[in-house]
């Protein structure tokens, strides 16, 4: 005789943030339902109020620790265009490289320090040694050379920029300072060696870790959804700026601007979670997260940029899309294929930057235009490592704030992650059948979205 | 033997685990020398158990806790309770722990308001109740760690320098006390100071402040300040550039925001600097608000709802 149960998984792990797991067994000891709690509640859409415009950039950045830069820039975006002023072209540019050299350290963090445990010790491990102490313990000269290229970006962008976590140098009309040729030159050089490094790791990565998981890349957390991400006027993957791309799972899609956004997005709220669930509201279907049946729901991230993404603008990423989209197609569905996604990206960062540090023009000094307080409204939005990330704020005459709706792009995935969970839970738990590895398989699925 | 080290983080941002990732080969020595026992952001310890069966939220017997992050719900405030009781000593890394930090903005309003505008905003559909299945209860304001716990080591900033946290981590294996910075901002700040200007009020930072030029030195910069810039660098902790020392916003040609706390631990930022700007005769109302001046300490009572 069995009864109903409850197994808990919390905290989540490896993840940024907090979330806790309930999977609900039924009396023959399969899983009844899953749900992740996303725990965080800070409350920045309200404490933000009264404050003033230009000092928002330093403020909402502390929505995450892990990617602030992305925060810095959608909210320097939405107050430039409350208060109508447009940096010129050399502030644009320093944002924007710094913004792709953000991204690059980013996709090296997850892979390596998050991730990579599950695939190099083992999805079965002990949990003492699966994480980035025991990958460095089995492969010291590896974990050396991580650690050497995340530093390096990292104090890149602190040598430059001041600071490299919770930035300060975007600010209203443009960048702080300007870049000196010899920072170009020293910038451009460490931009190449991570370069080098980032495509060691998608060989790396395509020869010893994706093929020994071929079968897990097609089961584990897999769903069918639609996808959001943001594409340049000729459609190629774009992380700083350009038109919003809503893909069905289908394929078909609408472009739209951000100014618009809430034309297309809703936010449902789901009884279980602080964290709101966002969906497509412009596909007038409703919301559910039914595995069979999914309503409104898309994703976001690396994989969902690739799948939105007609083409990559630089070579080398390119060639990998298109031997990704050979093995997968478009849009892949397979969640564990956001790894792969975001190797892709990495290579298409480092390249960016390089293209972008080799510009002349990145070294003007007219990098500020001068800004006067007003009343308007703004949008701001940038790819974050995680997804769409949207900004919007009203000002008043004096230019404080007087109302602001944020939607960070790992929200996107929350509901996405919450069906992915029970998807892997239903087929890993089977008639009361659970151990430490099935329930780090689990997590596995959630760790994939990088939330 | 290696000591062992337990660390969470929680109404928090992530900030000051990323500040001890970067480190850089630093980490891989203090690897080798603590041994961690609980640590969300990189290993998979479990609060009930690996099997999530456990009755009681539960941590492992470490030498040394380090917390990140204010108390804001019941989950933080066991979470910082179960890690006082099971570690020897106990670190408030970043100034959310030892001050509120920025999300004790929030200690300006009720929570009640807090949960209206998050659950109305433009895009969020109308909802009955706010989530209350699964997710731990909010309390009443956010705490400095202080204000729930005893803390031996305080670390502040947003977030601590990677070097202040090695050191941290350095002295405390070697059984020392870490020194840190016990001086403001400006005194370790490099621009010039011609004492005591002229300049009467404050403008918003919507201009860029005067100098020649990206190859200038920043210590032939005027002081922002007295470039008729706030900045909090009087009234902050020093200690944001690290071992380099030079004050991190400033080096990108921006005033400081206070990100270090106040100098002395019990200061009010506000207070003070409403102080020093009134004994330099610029006059506080010329800025558009002051409440943004306790945007890193807001902790400890310093910042609570207007009454009605």
């Amino acid at each position: 005789m069995t009864e109903t149960r409850t197994i808990k998984i919390s905290p989540i792990t490896r993840i940024e943030g907090h979330a806790s797991i309930a999977i609900e067994l039924d009396d023959a000891g399969n899983v009844a339902d899953s749900k992740v709690h996303f725990q965080s509640i800070r409350g920045f859409e309200k404490f933000v109020e009264g404050k003033p415009a230009e000092e928002l950039p330093r403020i909402v950045n502390r929505i995450c620790g892990i990617c602030p830069w992305h925060h810095h820039l959608a909210a320097n975006k939405a107050v430039d265009r409350c208060f109508g002023v447009t940096p010129p072209p050399a502030g644009q540019k320093l944002r924007e490289l710094i913004q792709t050299i953000a991204q690059a350290e980013d996709k090296l963090l997850h892979f390596f320090f998050l991730a990579a445990a599950d695939f190099v010790i083992g999805p079965d491990a002990d949990y003492a040694v699966r994480n980035v102490i025991g990958v460095a313990k089995a492969n010291p000269d590896l974990a050396k050379k991580v650690v050497q290229m995340r530093y390096k970006a990292k104090m890149m962008i602190e040598k430059f920029a001041g600071k490299a976590i919770h930035p300060v140098a975007a600010v209203t009309g443009g960048f702080a300072k300007a870049m000196t040729e010899e920072d170009r030159k020293w910038m451009l050089e460490g931009m190449r060696e991570i370069y080098d490094f980032a495509r060691f790791t998608i060989d790396f990565a395509k020869k010893d870790i994706f093929p020994k998981y071929m079968d897990a890349i097609a089961s584990l957390g897999v769903i069918n959804t639609g996808f959001i991400g943001t594409v340049d006027s000729a459609g190629a993957l774009n992380l700083y700026d350009g038109k919003i791309r809503l893909m069905k799972a289908d394929g078909s899609y609408t472009d739209f601007d951000v100014q618009d956004y809430t034309d297309y997005l809703g936010e449902h709220v789901p009884s279980w979670s602080y964290g709101k669930f966002p969906y497509a509201k412009s596909w007038n279907e409703g919301f559910s997260l039914d595995l069979d049946n999914p309503k409104g729901i898309y994703r976001s991230n690396t994989l969902a940029r690739i799948n939105v993404a007609d083409h990559m603008a630089t070579p080398a990423a390119q060639a990998e899309l298109e031997e990704f989209r050979q093995l997968f197609g478009r849009p892949a569905q397979a969640t564990l294929l956001y790894h792969y996604a975001r190797l892709i990206e990495e290579v298409y960062a480092c390249e960016h930057a390089i293209e972008m540090l080799e510009d002349p023009e990145i070294t003007d000094p007219n990098v500020r235009a001068e800004a006067e307080p007003k009343a308007g409204r703004g949008v701001g939005c940038v790819e974050a490592p995680r997804g769409t990330l949207i900004h919007d704020y009203s000002t008043d005459d004096n230019g404080l704030i007087t109302r602001a709706n944020m939607i960070v792009g790992t929200t996107h995935n929350l509901g996405p992650i919450n069906m992915s969970v029970d998807q892997a839970a239903r087929s890993l738990i089977k008639e009361g059948h659970v151990d430490e590895g099935i329930l780090n398989k689990v997590e596995m699925a959630v760790r994939a979205y990088d939330p | 033997m290696a000591a062992k080290v337990a660390s969470d983080w929680l109404n928090a941002c992530s900030g000051c685990e990323i500040a001890i990732v970067d480190m850089g080969e630093r980490l891989l020595t203090v690897l080798d020398l603590v041994e961690f026992v609980h640590l969300p952001a990189l290993m998979d310890h479990k609060y009930y158990g690996q099997m999530g069966d456990g009755a009681h939220l539960s941590f492992p017997e470490a030498d040394l806790g380090i917390i990140s992050g204010s108390i804001k719900n019941e989950e933080h405030l066991e979470v910082a309770l179960e890690m006082r009781k099971k570690c020897g000593a106990i670190i408030a890394l970043g100034t959310c722990a030892t001050h509120g930090g920025i999300p004790a903005l929030a200690n300006s309003w009720a929570n009640d308001a807090m949960l209206e505008r998050y659950y109305s905003t433009e895009t969020t559909d109308a909802c009955d109740a706010v989530p209350a299945d699964g997710v731990p209860p909010l309390l009443e304001n956010v705490s400095a760690l202080d204000e729930k716990i005893n803390v031996d080591i305080y670390l502040p900033g947003c977030p601590p320098h990677p070097d202040q946290v090695f050191g941290a981590l350095a002295a405390f294996l070697e059984g020392k006390t870490p020194e840190l910075p016990t001086k403001s901002v400006c005194d370790t700040c490099p621009t010039q100071r011609e004492g005591k200007g002229k300049i009467g009020k404050l403008r918003r930072f919507l201009q860029a402040p005067q100098y020649k030029g990206a190859d200038e030195p920043l210590d032939q910069m005027r002081c922002l300040l007295e470039q008729g810039l706030l900045c909090m660098g009087p009234v902050t902790r020093a200690g944001c550039g690290g071992d380099g020392v030079v004050p991190r916003c400033i080096s990108a040609r921006v005033p400081c925001r206070g990100c270090y706390g106040p100098v002395q631990p019990g200061g009010n930022q506000r207070l003070d600097m409403l102080n020093a700007l009134a004994s330099n005769g610029i006059d506080p109302a010329s800025l558009p608000e002051t409440v943004s001046m306790l945007r890193f300490s807001g902790g400890h009572g310093m910042l609570k709802p207007a009454r009605r």
